[in-house]
């Protein structure tokens, strides 16, 4: 019965990693895209569109990305639209991201104090040049540890795009496991894996933070 | 210090300034008509009719909650007012126009309580800055006027250093310096040294009334009394959202007209 080797299991388990993380960076670049389309707008837009993002976020943010990911794969295709489950995951991925972004971010601008912008106006600069060269590379700072403390929430969150048939890490995981019916050493290998992905990422927000933290002493 | 003490070793900013060179001495150069503020439904502005002429200095005192601080933000637009009408060297402020309000802001600098500089540039990017972008100066051009500047306020030395590295008075300095580098023809001071411990208040005050000397108009919300009487033109006792007495400073100080201004200056002596 068995016939599987720990490499056998290793090298399907490493295939299936490849797609985890292509979830990933499509959720961290699509994400931070629109998350930040999403933020000018709403420092730039009049209270309207403030509430409409602002609403969006919640919406996102207070549901659960596994009921995100089935309304993309089964609402788009009740449209008459055929959606693979990779676009599906595109979409909800990249939207759930964006939301969280956006958010994250839009308190780091709003922690910006208020002097900031007004000795910037008063020096007569445009918008865009308060934003580049004033706001955001103060905001940036503050950024920084929570937007990489939340991609490593993204990257774990990938697991869910099984759910519309994505064969991922988690998947791959649970289909080797009922080949081989060692479930302990797989998801333990699939938990090895997800570690390897999420610490260096952590590693390097502590690092970022640490960084700030001392050129602002 | 010297070279803030020093008229002979300061580069004369206010006067060879190109934005306001057309204008006359003693021509108006801030015109505010009947203008009215509030927040909601609270009237902080009731009715303002001001003129400035160039080289003026203008001292305004009045309690806290008095539209004084307003008064002045309304004058650059960094508040909106409700009715009358506000001209900077005959430029009128439309607030809707992004045009026009960056126009009327290069020639209206202000410096504030909390000095409000840019922490993650040094000093002297914090006053090349906004000439590199606005005016679109080159960056040795705006760095050999940034070194002036700061020489003139004094802190030459710290062209390089950031600002948290700096005490309050210096950083105000180096706020004024910043004022200066877009060659203002109005420079707005909201109670500048009220966030400075009190030894280093001077330092700043100096400053400002080196800038006076030189022909540069200024409007200043102080409670700095004894520097009102010595360095303004003019001082405007502001109560309850009107100018409530204008005068000059001897005037105005030692035979206050209105009980409300009596009471304000007694209350100052307590």
């Amino acid at each position: 019965m068995n016939d599987f080797s720990l490499w056998d299991i290793l090298r399907n388990l490493l295939l299936a990693l490849r797609w985890t993380v292509v979830l990933s960076l499509i959720a961290f670049v699509g994400g931070g895209l629109v998350g930040g389309l999403l933020l000018f707008l709403r420092l730039r837009a009049g209270k309207w569109l403030d509430r409409a993002i602002g609403t969006y976020v919640q919406l996102f943010q207070g549901t659960p990305l596994l009921m995100q990911l089935f309304l993309a794969y089964f609402g788009i295709a009740l449209m008459g639209v055929e959606v693979s489950a990779w676009t599906a995951a595109t979409v909800a991925l990249t939207l759930y991201t964006s939301a969280f972004l956006t958010e994250i971010w839009r308190g780091c601008v709003a922690s910006i104090p208020k002097g900031q912008w007004e000795a910037s106006g008063s020096l007569a600069l445009t918008f865009g040049e308060q934003m580049r060269h004033v706001i955001l590379p103060q905001a940036v700072k503050i950024a920084t540890a929570p937007t990489v403390g939340f991609l490593v929430q993204v990257v774990k969150g990938t697991a869910l795009a099984s759910v519309i048939g994505f064969v991922e890490l988690t998947k791959a995981g649970s289909m080797i496991s009922n080949a081989t019916f060692q479930p302990f050493v797989v998801f333990s290998c699939v938990a090895l894996m997800y570690f390897a992905l999420c610490f260096p990422i952590s590693l390097f927000a502590k690092h970022l933070e640490r960084k700030t933290h001392v050129r602002r002493a | 210090m010297s070279a803030v003490l020093d008229p002979s070793a300061s580069t004369t900013v206010a006067a060879s300034d190109a934005g306001g060179a057309h204008v006359a001495a003693g021509a108006p150069i801030v015109q505010i008509t009947a203008l009215r503020k509030s927040y909601g439904t609270n009237e902080v502005l009731k009715g303002i009719d001001l003129t400035v002429k160039r080289g003026e200095v203008i001292a305004i005192i009045g309690k806290s909650g008095s539209g004084k601080s307003t008064l002045l933000r309304c004058i650059n637009g960094l508040e909106v007012f409700q009715e009358g009408s506000l001209s900077v060297d005959n430029k009128p402020l439309l607030h809707e126009s992004a045009m026009a309000m960056r126009e009327l802001r290069q020639r209206v600098g202000m410096i504030f309580q909390g000095f409000n500089l840019f922490p993650h540039l040094t000093v002297g990017k914090n006053v090349m800055l906004a000439p590199t972008l606005v005016k679109k100066r080159g960056q040795v051009e705006a760095a050999a006027q940034a070194r002036k500047l700061l020489a003139r306020v004094g802190l030459a030395e710290k062209f390089d250093a950031m600002p948290d590295q700096l005490s309050g008075g210096q950083q105000q300095r180096v706020a004024i310096a910043r004022a200066l580098a877009m060659e203002p023809a109005v420079l707005l001071c909201d109670e500048i040294t009220s966030a400075l411990d009190p030894e280093l208040v001077g330092e700043v005050l100096r400053v400002v009334e080196s800038l006076a000397d030189e022909g540069m108009t200024l409007l200043m919300v102080t409670h700095e009394m004894s520097f009102a009487r010595k360095v303004g033109d003019r001082v405007i006792f502001m109560h309850q959202g009107r100018v409530h007495e204008m005068g000059p400073p001897a005037e105005l100080f030692s035979n206050p007209q209105t009980p409300e201004l009596k009471q304000f200056l007694s209350s100052l002596h307590d």
